[in-house]
């Protein structure tokens, strides 16, 4: 970390990065249900109109259509806001995951840090819905940086992709470049006395639980678990041989979401850890700034570092 | 090329029917009463109207059949082994363990099944988004969608009739099965949907309506003025019977997803004997 990058939105990435693909030689069709200037796929429409396809306030129809567009070859990005890709979860199973075609559904506004707007625009449970389908990517970016590498990735890597951003402007943590890996945990920083893996926002607040439990002498290896699917279960193994303990981080329910794959990835591999679980605890979201939310939810540095002072004392 | 095209559209239809029955009566279970009254539509599609070449299904000009009411699957397996896509002795497999004739629509399986279905309502929105990939393409196939009229129920169908009219979108034509049942009862009974014609004229597409389902004649007619539809997208409403063909099938609810007895079986395939 060598340079400092100003703070910006995971969502930013999307327009700019796929009019430089385009722009490459790629073959990108953009679909987009009436959000594309939050989620920057407007960028997109004006450098591409004749490759942008409106469909209103209908993802149901937005989704299965680009199953559709899939089939003649293009690469089709379909753009919304996390908790409306809900809305449209049958059609992203029956035109896109079981046919298996190249359908990247890019939704913002993820987790609870959507903020003000509440609880019905809090997506919690999209890593769940999404994960649980045959044949998708699941992606989540920690900052701008890793948002813009996925979305080249996704381009990259023919097949149904999901890759949740967000809205608030968070801290960039690759100031000297990406270093996304599709399926592969990247390890920040390494200790020996517990694993923090967190993905999303998380992985910032994370870094900064670490520094905090390093000053009382604790030392945690951090992972940012940017493929939610394929998970990366070597690098969950190697953390639980090597430091017997594992904090897992996201903004969404703890008992459907990234934890919850962890500990059965877990479960199913190794001998049994300690683990402890910060996330949205089977609750609804409410307003306020996205940072008061986090709090509320205590999606923080200090709720991590709290998670690892519990896991390291249960260590046997 | 329209592969058969000097077929026998009328002894084919019976050999269909003959498929279909002994599809779902050797499954045990399956979609009789929509299959046949999707019957000549098929075979007119098929026969007539789809350019389509069975020894190379994945010809990227060919114009795309959507089997959107994806429990039809009978009829659109039996047709593709009347037109040579899979072996006519495969349909025996239907339904059955390691057949790739499941019992609703799966992409590729066999060659020439252009969609996956079975939940309604997503074929339109999908045949929309072919039309819209072949028109960035400059390609001028064309897509037909086979929809149910109870799959009209599904708000789906309606987001796409609008978003077809929207972007301009022609050569896409619609096609509603309008045999009058659905799972639980009479379609009237369940959910009015009616008047179909005007609804959809009201979202922008060139509707005919009230054409015979069953007179060869008259599909090809319909199919082929909807065809040649420009600046729009095109419907036909066809007005059918469900279980056409088998008299105690015919307009009976009993028959949309039920598998006939032995004694039925007989009976069916005495009645549909040429």
């Amino acid at each position: 970390m060598t340079t400092t990058l100003p703070a910006a939105a995971t969502r930013e990435a999307l327009g700019p990065t796929l009019v430089r693909l385009q722009h490459q030689g790629a073959d990108i069709v953009v679909v987009d249900a009436d959000l594309g200037k939050s989620t920057s796929a407007r960028t997109f429409r004006d450098a591409f109109p004749e490759r942008f396809f409106t469909f209103g306030v209908a993802e149901q129809n937005m989704i299965s259509a680009a199953g559709g567009l899939a089939t003649l070859g293009h690469t089709v990005f379909a753009s919304t806001f996390a908790v409306f890709a809900e809305h449209a979860f049958d059609q992203l199973r029956m035109s896109i995951a079981q046919p298996r075609l190249n359908v990247k559904l890019v939704a913002s506004h993820g987790g609870v840090s959507t903020g003000e707007d509440g609880a019905s625009a809090q997506s919690i449970e999209d890593f769940a819905l999404f994960s649980s389908l045959v044949n998708v990517t699941v992606c989540v970016p920690a900052d701008v940086v890793e948002a813009q590498a996925m979305v080249e990735a996704a381009v990259a890597n023919p097949g149904p992709w999901y890759i949740r951003t967000g809205r608030p402007k968070i801290p960039v943590i690759y100031t000297d470049g990406p270093r996304f890996q599709l399926g592969r945990a990247d390890m920040l920083r390494d200790g020996s006395d517990l694993t923090i893996v967190a993905c999303g926002l998380l992985v910032e607040r994370s870094l900064r639980a670490a520094e905090a439990l390093e000053r009382s002498g604790i030392t945690a290896r951090v992972l940012n678990m940017g493929t939610i699917r394929p998970l990366d279960v070597a690098a969950l193994q190697d953390a639980a041989r090597d430091t017997g303990a594992i904090v897992v981080a996201e903004e969404h329910l703890t008992h459907s979401g990234l934890g919850a794959m962890c500990a059965q990835a877990l479960a199913a591999t190794t001998q049994p850890v300690p683990m402890e679980f910060v996330g949205v605890q089977n609750r609804y979201g409410e307003s306020g700034t996205w940072d008061e939310v986090l709090e509320i939810m205590g999606l923080t540095a200090a709720g991590v570092e709290q998670a690892a002072r519990r896991v390291v004392a249960r260590k046997r | 090329m329209v592969a058969g095209a000097g077929t026998d559209l009328r002894a084919l239809t019976r050999r269909v029917r003959r498929h279909v029955v002994e599809m779902v009566y050797g499954a045990q279970s399956g979609h009789i009463g929509g299959s046949m009254s999707s019957t000549e539509i098929l075979a007119v599609l098929y026969g007539r109207i789809l350019r389509h070449d069975p020894r190379h299904p994945d010809w990227p000009e060919r114009d795309r059949f959507i089997m959107s009411k994806g429990h039809c699957t009978p009829v659109q397996y039996a047709t593709l082994a009347e037109h040579g896509y899979i072996p006519v002795e495969e349909l025996s497999t239907f339904r059955r363990k390691g057949s790739r004739l499941q019992g609703h629509s799966v992409l590729g399986k066999p060659p020439g099944v252009e969609n996956s279905a079975g939940a309604l309502g997503m074929g339109l929105s999908f045949g929309l988004g072919i039309r819209l990939g072949m028109r960035l393409r400059g390609m001028d196939a064309h897509v037909y969608v086979l929809m149910g009229d109870g799959e009209q129920d599904e708000g789906q169908v309606w987001e796409a009739a609008m978003a077809a009219s929207h972007h301009g979108i022609d050569r896409l034509v619609g096609i509603i099965d309008r045999n009058g049942i659905q799972n639980d009862d009479f379609t009237a009974a369940t959910m009015r949907t009616e008047p179909l014609d005007e609804k959809y004229r009201a979202f922008g597409w060139e509707v005919r309506a009230g054409i015979d389902g069953h007179d060869l004649d008259a599909v090809e007619e319909a199919l082929a003025w909807a065809r040649d539809v420009r600046g729009k997208p095109a419907l036909v409403i066809f007005d059918t019977v469900k279980g056409k063909g088998v008299s105690f099938m015919e307009n009976n609810p009993n028959f949309h997803g039920a598998a006939p007895s032995a004694e039925q079986f007989a009976r069916a395939m005495e009645e549909l004997a040429d």
